[in-house]
C-alpha cells in the first residue's frame, strides 16, 4: 500500500517553509522510487511546531517536526515512511499534550482530511448534518441551533438562534447569509485556519442556515490580507457547485443556495456588521445607524443573518450530533466550545478547542508552555485590539463571555496575546489609540476626533507633562467614547487603554524618556500612516 | 453583478498595481455613480493607491501579536536599511513598505507578507534575506 504523507498548505505553515518541504518530499520520492503519495491538508494548530510533517502508520499518524527542506531526505533515511524514531519525531500525533487534551468539535476534521477531497469531508461526517436539516422545517432548524446554545463567536457573542429566528420570521422575497470572514483582530487566526483547512464546513454551515432562513444566496466577505484563504474558498465552491451541493438543487433537494467569497480591502472597520454590508455594498465601509437590525434590514436592504466563520462553522455539528450534545460541553450561559489562539509571545503558539471555562493560566501554561523569550509573563491581552491588558494577579479568570466581562474584559473572538516583562503598557495604551484614529470609519466623532486626542493626552501622560491632569483628562474621554460611539470600535477602545492604567499604573509614573536626538523618529511615529 | 464596485477596484490594482485616475470617470459611468462616490470608496480603504507601489511591496504587521515578539525593531531595521518609512516606497522604486495590521499569522510572528506571500517568525535578519532575494530577482 502507499504511504501517505501528510504536509500542510495552511498559509502559516507555509509561512515557515511548508512549501519547501513539500517539494523536498516529492523530489525524494521520485529519485528514490517510492510509494508514497503526499497529501496538503490543513494545519493541525500546532503552530510552534510548523512544518509539521506527518506519516499514516497502522498505529496512527506519526508526527515529525518542525521539518525543514534540509531534513527530508534524513528523514527518510531514518525511516519516516514507516514511522521509525528520528530527532524531529513527536510520536503520534492524537497522542501530542497540546492536541490530545483539546474537545475539537469544530475543528474535528481540520488538518485531518484533504481540505479539497469532497469524499474526505464526507467520509469524516461531513454533509450529515445538511442531511438531517433537509429533513427538517426551518423553524426546527432554527430551534435546534437555539437549543445548542451556540452565541456568536466573532466576539459580541449574541445567541445565534435568536438572530436566525428573526430573519426566519421576516417576510422577504430575498434574504441573505453572510460570513463574516473579516478577522481582523490581532491574535487571531481560527476563521483562517477553517478556511483554508476545512472550508466544506463553512459552506455546509451556510447552506443550512439558507435553508433556516429561508434564504437563497450567501457571501463570505473575507479580508484581503487573506489571499491564500480566498483562492482555497474558491476552489471549495467550485467543487461543492460541480457535485451538487450549491445552485439551484442543493443535494437533490429542489432547494436554491448560491455562494460567493468577495474580498475585502483593509479596513478593520469592516469586522462591524453593518460596516462590512456596506463594503459588501460597494460602498465605504462606514457603520450604519442600528435599528434598523441587519437581521430586519441588511444587505441591499434585505433580511440577512450575518455570523462569524466560526459560528457557521459549527452549525453542521450541532445538526449532526444535536443540540444538547453541544451544549453539555461549557459552563453558565458560555455553550460548547471555545477556540482558543495563543498568539504572540508564547512558547506553544496555537488553536486549542476547549469547552467554555478552562482559565486564563491554564491556557497560556499548561498549553501554551509559558512565554516564548522564556522571561516572565507581565500581561495578556485577550480579545483583540478592544480587549483589556490583564496582568498576572487575573490568570485565573476562566474563559468565559461573562467572567471577562465581569472583569471589565472581553472574550472577543478568543485570541490570547501574551507579552513578557519587557512590555510598556502606556505603549500599548497609546497604540491603541494610533490603532483606533487609523481604522476610524470617520462616522461619530468621538471615535474619529476622540482617537487621535487620546494618542496627544497619552503623548503628554508619557513626556510628564501635567500627568495627573492629563490622567484625569485621559480618563473622561475614554468616558465619551464609551458613551459616545456608535459602534464597538470607539465604544471599546477604552478598554486595552484603561485596563493599563488600571492594573499597570506604574508604567504611567516613569520618568519621561529623553527627548528624540533627532525630530525624525518621533515625528514619524506620531503619525498616522493613511 | 450588486456591489461590484470593489470587485472592479481589485481587478484594477490587481493587473495594473494601482487604480490609474483615469479610470475614476470609466468606473462611475459604468455602475451609474457619481465620481466623488468612487473616489470615496478609493480613498476609504488602505488597499488601493492611485500611484504604482514598488516592484516589490512589503508588508509589515504592527499588531499586539507581532508587537509582543519584537516587529518594531524589525521595522526600524527594514526602514533603515532602505531608507523609507512605512507607507513609502524607495527612490529607485525596487521597494513600497507597508504598515499591516495583522496578517492572521500571530502563533508564528512577528509576520510580513512580500508581494502577496505570507512569512513568519521575521527578525532582522530574515527580513534582509526576503529583501535580498527579492532584490536578486529584480
Amino acid at each position: 500500500m502507499s504511504a501517505k504523507v501528510y504536509i500542510p498548505r495552511d498559509a502559516a505553515a507555509l509561512s515557515v517553509g511548508a512549501d519547501a518541504v513539500a517539494k523536498g518530499f516529492a523530489a525524494q520520492i521520485a529519485s528514490r522510487h517510492l510509494d508514497a503519495t503526499i497529501v496538503r491538508n490543513g494545519s493541525r494548530g500546532m503552530f510552534w511546531l510548523e512544518p509539521l510533517v506527518e506519516v499514516e502508520t497502522p498505529r496512527g499518524r506519526m508526527a515529525y517536526g518542525p521539518v525543514s527542506a534540509d531534513a527530508v531526505a534524513g528523514l527518510l533515511d531514518a525511516g519516516l515512511l514507516e514511522g521509525k524514531p528520528h530527532a524531529l519525531c513527536l510520536g503520534l500525533t492524537e497522542e501530542i499534550p497540546f492536541l490530545k487534551n483539546q474537545e475539537r468539535l469544530t475543528f474535528a476534521r481540520c488538518g485531518i482530511t484533504d481540505p479539497l477531497s469532497l469524499s474526505d469531508y464526507m467520509s469524516h461526517g461531513g454533509y450529515r448534518g445538511l442531511e438531517k436539516a433537509l429533513g427538517m422545517t426551518p423553524q426546527a432548524i432554527v430551534e435546534e441551533v437555539a437549543n445548542s446554545g451556540l452565541r456568536g463567536r466573532g466576539g459580541a457573542g449574541f445567541p445565534t438562534g435568536i438572530k436566525w429566528r428573526t430573519v426566519l420570521n421576516t417576510a422577504a422575497d430575498q434574504k441573505y447569509i453572510v460570513c463574516n470572514a473579516d478577522e481582523g483582530d490581532s491574535g487571531t487566526y481560527a476563521d483562517r485556519m477553517i478556511m483554508e483547512g476545512d472550508p466544506f464546513v463553512l459552506i455546509e454551515g451556510m447552506t443550512i442556515a439558507g435553508l433556516a432562513v429561508g434564504a437563497t444566496s450567501g457571501f463570505i466577505y473575507l479580508r484581503s490580507e487573506y489571499p491564500h484563504a480566498f483562492r482555497q474558498l474558491q476552489r471549495a465552491i467550485r467543487i461543492a457547485y460541480d457535485k451538487g451541493y450549491l445552485g439551484a438543487n442543493v443535494a437533490g433537494s429542489g432547494k436554491r443556495f448560491d455562494l460567493e467569497v468577495r474580498m475585502g480591502a483593509g479596513a478593520y472597520i469592516c469586522g462591524e456588521e453593518t460596516s462590512l454590508l456596506e463594503s459588501l455594498e460597494g460602498k465605504r465601509g462606514q457603520i450604519r445607524f442600528k435599528p434598523p437590525l441587519p437581521a430586519i434590514k441588511g444587505l441591499f436592504g434585505q433580511p440577512t443573518v450575518v455570523n462569524n466563520v466560526i459560528s457557521l462553522a459549527t452549525v453542521p455539528i450541532i445538526l449532526d450530533k444535536g443540540a444538547q450534545h453541544y451544549r453539555d460541553f461549557g459552563m453558565g450561559k458560555s455553550r460548547g466550545t471555545l477556540t482558543i489562539q495563543l498568539a504572540g509571545n508564547i512558547k506553544h503558539s496555537g488553536l486549542v478547542e476547549k469547552a467554555f471555562g478552562l482559565t486564563l493560566r491554564e491556557a497560556i501554561y499548561d498549553f501554551g508552555g509559558g512565554t516564548a523569550s522564556g522571561r516572565a509573563l507581565r500581561a495578556v491581552q485577550v480579545g483583540g485590539p478592544l480587549g483589556a491588558y490583564f496582568p498576572k494577579s487575573l490568570l485565573d479568570t476562566p474563559l468565559d463571555y461573562e467572567a471577562f466581562a465581569e472583569r471589565k474584559g472581553m472574550l472577543g473572538h478568543g485570541g490570547i496575546v501574551a507579552f513578557d516583562d519587557t512590555v510598556d503598557l502606556a505603549h500599548q495604551a497609546r497604540f491603541a489609540m494610533e490603532f483606533c484614529a487609523v481604522e476610524s470609519c470617520g462616522k461619530c466623532t468621538p471615535c474619529r476626533v476622540g482617537s487621535t486626542r487620546g494618542v496627544e493626552v497619552i503623548d503628554k501622560i508619557i513626556a510628564n507633562q501635567d500627568r495627573a491632569q492629563n490622567l484625569e483628562l485621559l480618563g473622561d474621554l475614554c468616558e465619551v467614547l464609551t458613551d459616545g460611539s456608535l459602534c464597538a470600535l470607539g465604544g471599546l477602545i477604552p478598554f486595552p487603554v484603561q485596563s493599563a492604567i488600571r492594573h499597570f499604573p506604574e508604567d504611567f509614573d516613569k520618568p519621561a524618556p529623553p527627548p528624540p536626538t533627532n525630530g525624525a523618529r518621533k515625528s514619524q511615529e506620531s503619525q498616522s500612516w493613511r | 453583478m450588486p456591489g461590484a464596485l470593489l470587485p472592479i477596484l481589485h481587478a484594477l490594482q490587481d493587473e495594473f498595481g494601482y487604480v490609474d485616475k483615469a479610470a475614476v470617470p470609466l468606473i462611475a459611468d459604468a455602475l451609474n455613480l457619481s465620481h466623488a462616490e468612487v473616489h470615496g470608496v478609493i480613498s476609504f480603504y488602505h488597499d488601493f493607491r492611485h500611484t504604482p507601489p514598488g516592484r516589490h511591496v512589503l508588508k509589515m504587521c504592527r499588531a499586539e501579536a507581532c508587537q509582543s515578539m519584537g516587529c518594531e525593531s524589525t521595522i526600524r531595521h527594514v526602514q533603515d536599511r532602505l531608507g523609507v518609512k512605512l507607507g513609502e516606497t524607495t527612490e529607485d522604486q525596487s521597494f513600497t513598505v507597508e504598515p499591516v495590521y495583522c496578517l492572521g499569522n500571530c502563533a508564528l510572528s512577528p509576520a510580513v507578507m512580500l508581494d502577496g506571500k505570507l512569512y513568519g517568525r521575521v527578525s532582522s535578519e530574515v527580513a534582509d534575506f526576503l529583501i535580498d532575494s527579492a532584490q536578486r530577482h529584480g
